[in-house]
């Protein structure tokens, strides 16, 4: 009886995730709609020997890895600020309508904040254009500036997940011991001090686990983020294996080609995962599963 | 220990504050403002009455363009197909969930942890874009509602997250209830679920918003106008917005005008409307389930 009602879950894994994993053959084919998977003939690799020696393999695969480490060098240490400044309020009511602000743009999807971004960083219209014109500069428009583009991904990303991630460090700080502190007050600590040595050194284990997690996801550029906003004027920089996946799959069909791009990020993204949560394992007792 | 805190108050610490104060107002109000950007802008009257800056105001208002969208746009269809996945969607994905979650969480199951590796592989490896798109091709599942709410009934992290909270519920309940008689579909939804009401409230509101977020699957999948949900008609509305051929043409023939991002502010209000409304009565329970999460990562 427990199985009966395992069996709609089961079908819906089998058809959604283990049919396409099936798929993937046609990565090593020379895939036709009416031959199915199975039927079209093998291909001797084809499709990764074009890949890799296409100007868009590196392209991609540098503007996804390099688009990453600055999510993680910029976007990594934000919410641990946010978190250790909200920390440091004692009004209450502040602190709680701070926090509400922050995480509201967690619940939007790129789609309207792309719309949303657009306006503002508009140089005829927005409130960037006219930080510009303050500064007695040229409005530059940061969404089809190939020098600016990177940093816009990165900026309206911290914007968009700051608040939300900085919730569970709040949770870490607020576990902490009260007694700690007013040991560290009789001690003679002041509060730079309690904050360097009690409540930064209690985050620690948090922020090495998202660290390391942050790492194994680091194919993973933002799909959603650089497809809603990003345009043929900076497809050099914006371009990462994601987007490039859907204009080749999806807009110009050619499946087996994008399968076996696929295929190869999902590999390659696996071995990081495994190897982050390896890391993981070694140095707490975390580790996901 | 924050009386202690507060009652030292050296003129760095003084100093600090202010600054710290000041940093979180202006972090705030880049949150809030861009927001409060896009009401206006959505009210102007002219181009030029948003002209570069910022706006805490405008001189004069005009709902034309709430008009216009409101009544050109297919916003009434917009709703109808969001709400309905939306819906649906999370019911199903919650049911599905359950239905998973539920036998996993029975330790003495046979054959329970290959059927949860089963589950757990998905999340470490997948077919990708292309295969998944064929499969769902081949099913016959393209401009289909379906396609919009039965891949997402299955998350591995939800099931998870239920199993885990599940195996947390006394054993001797459920023991009790196969002794009267009851089956285990009556108990999952007659005795289990209103105990794990927490997980069960904070994934619906997950999947809620997931579902009232979900575009690619729509832009892929769905051709059919009738079937569009309202984020691909604000996608659509941002991509033409430059051109804006149609809305010049019903300036025209009204004799009114307004600016071509009106429309475009209008549209993007009407979606997230729901949301910012609901907002401030459900965010204590994102907040929870981030929790509830977090326990095992």
């Amino acid at each position: 009886m427990l199985y009966l009602l395992l069996l709609l879950p089961l079908v819906l894994v089998v058809i959604f995730h283990y049919l396409p994993m099936y798929g993937v053959l046609i990565a090593f084919k020379d895939y036709r709609w009416g031959w199915g998977v199975l039927k079209s003939p093998w291909n001797n690799f084809e499709h990764f020997k074009i890949f890799f020696s296409s100007p868009f393999f590196g392209r991609v695969l540098f503007n996804t890895i390099y688009i990453s480490l600055l999510r993680i060098i910029f976007g990594f240490p934000a919410p641990i600020l946010l978190a250790l400044l909200v920390n440091e309020i004692n009004n209450n009511t502040f602190k709680k309508t701070l926090q509400t602000v922050s995480y509201l743009p967690h619940f939007m999807s790129w789609v309207v904040l792309a719309s949303i971004i657009s306006e503002f960083f508009s140089p005829t219209r927005g409130p960037v254009g006219y930080l510009y014109t303050l500064l007695g500069l040229e409005p530059v428009n940061w969404l089809n500036n190939p020098d600016m583009f990177r940093s816009l991904l990165v900026v309206t990303g911290i914007w968009k997940e700051v608040g939300w991630g900085a919730i569970i460090y709040l949770a870490a700080l607020s576990s902490i011991d009260p007694s700690l502190y007013e040991n560290a007050v009789v001690d003679g600590a002041n509060r730079f001090q309690r904050a360097r040595h009690i409540t930064l050194p209690s985050l620690v284990p948090i922020m090495t686990i998202l660290f390391i997690l942050g790492l194994g996801d680091i194919l993973e550029a933002g799909f959603e983020q650089i497809f809603n906003l990003y345009s043929p004027l900076v497809y050099s920089v914006a371009d990462v294996i994601d987007t490039y996946i859907y204009r080749a799959g999806i807009l110009d069909q050619k499946f087996g080609f994008t399968a076996a791009v696929g295929l190869f990020k999902n590999t390659f993204g696996l071995l990081l995962i495994l190897a982050s949560n390896f890391v993981i394992r070694r140095f707490s007792e975390y580790g996901i599963w | 220990m924050r009386d202690v805190a507060l009652a030292e108050k050296s003129t760095i610490g003084r100093i600090f504050d202010s600054f710290n104060y000041l940093a979180l107002c202006i972090f705030a109000f880049s949150i809030l403002y861009p927001f409060w950007h896009l009401v206006l802008t959505s009210f102007a009257k002219e181009s030029t009455s948003l002209s570069l800056g910022f706006h805490l105001w405008i001189e004069e208002w005009t709902i034309h363009a709430w008009e216009y969208v409101l009544s050109t746009q297919g916003v009434g269809v917009g709703y109808f197909n969001t709400i309905l996945r939306t819906f649906t969607g999370s019911l199903l994905t919650l049911v599905v969930t359950l239905f998973a979650a539920y036998p996993l969480a029975h330790r003495d199951l046979p054959g329970r942890t290959p059927l949860t590796i089963l589950f757990l592989v998905t999340l470490f490896f997948s077919g990708g874009l292309v295969p998944t798109y064929l499969v769902i091709r081949s099913l016959g599942l393209i401009n289909n509602r379906l396609v919009l709410i039965l891949p997402p009934a299955l998350n591995v992290y939800y099931i998870i997250i239920m199993r885990n909270y599940l195996m947390t519920i006394d054993k001797a309940v459920e023991e009790s209830a196969l002794v009267d008689g009851a089956n285990y579909l009556t108990i999952l939804f007659k005795i289990i679920v209103p105990l794990a009401r927490p997980v069960v409230a904070t994934l619906l509101l997950w999947t809620a918003v997931f579902h009232w977020n979900a575009w690619f699957d729509a832009l892929i999948y769905i051709r059919d106008d009738n079937k569009r949900v309202l984020q691909l008609i604000v996608r659509r509305l941002y991509e033409m917005v430059s051109a804006s051929a149609e809305v010049r043409e019903y300036w025209e023939d009204m004799g009114v005008r307004f600016p071509p991002q009106s429309v475009q502010a209008v549209m993007v209000l009407a979606t997230i409307g729901p949301i910012i409304l609901l907002y401030p009565f459900v965010q204590r329970h994102f907040i929870k389930g981030i929790m509830l999460g977090s326990l095992k990562g």
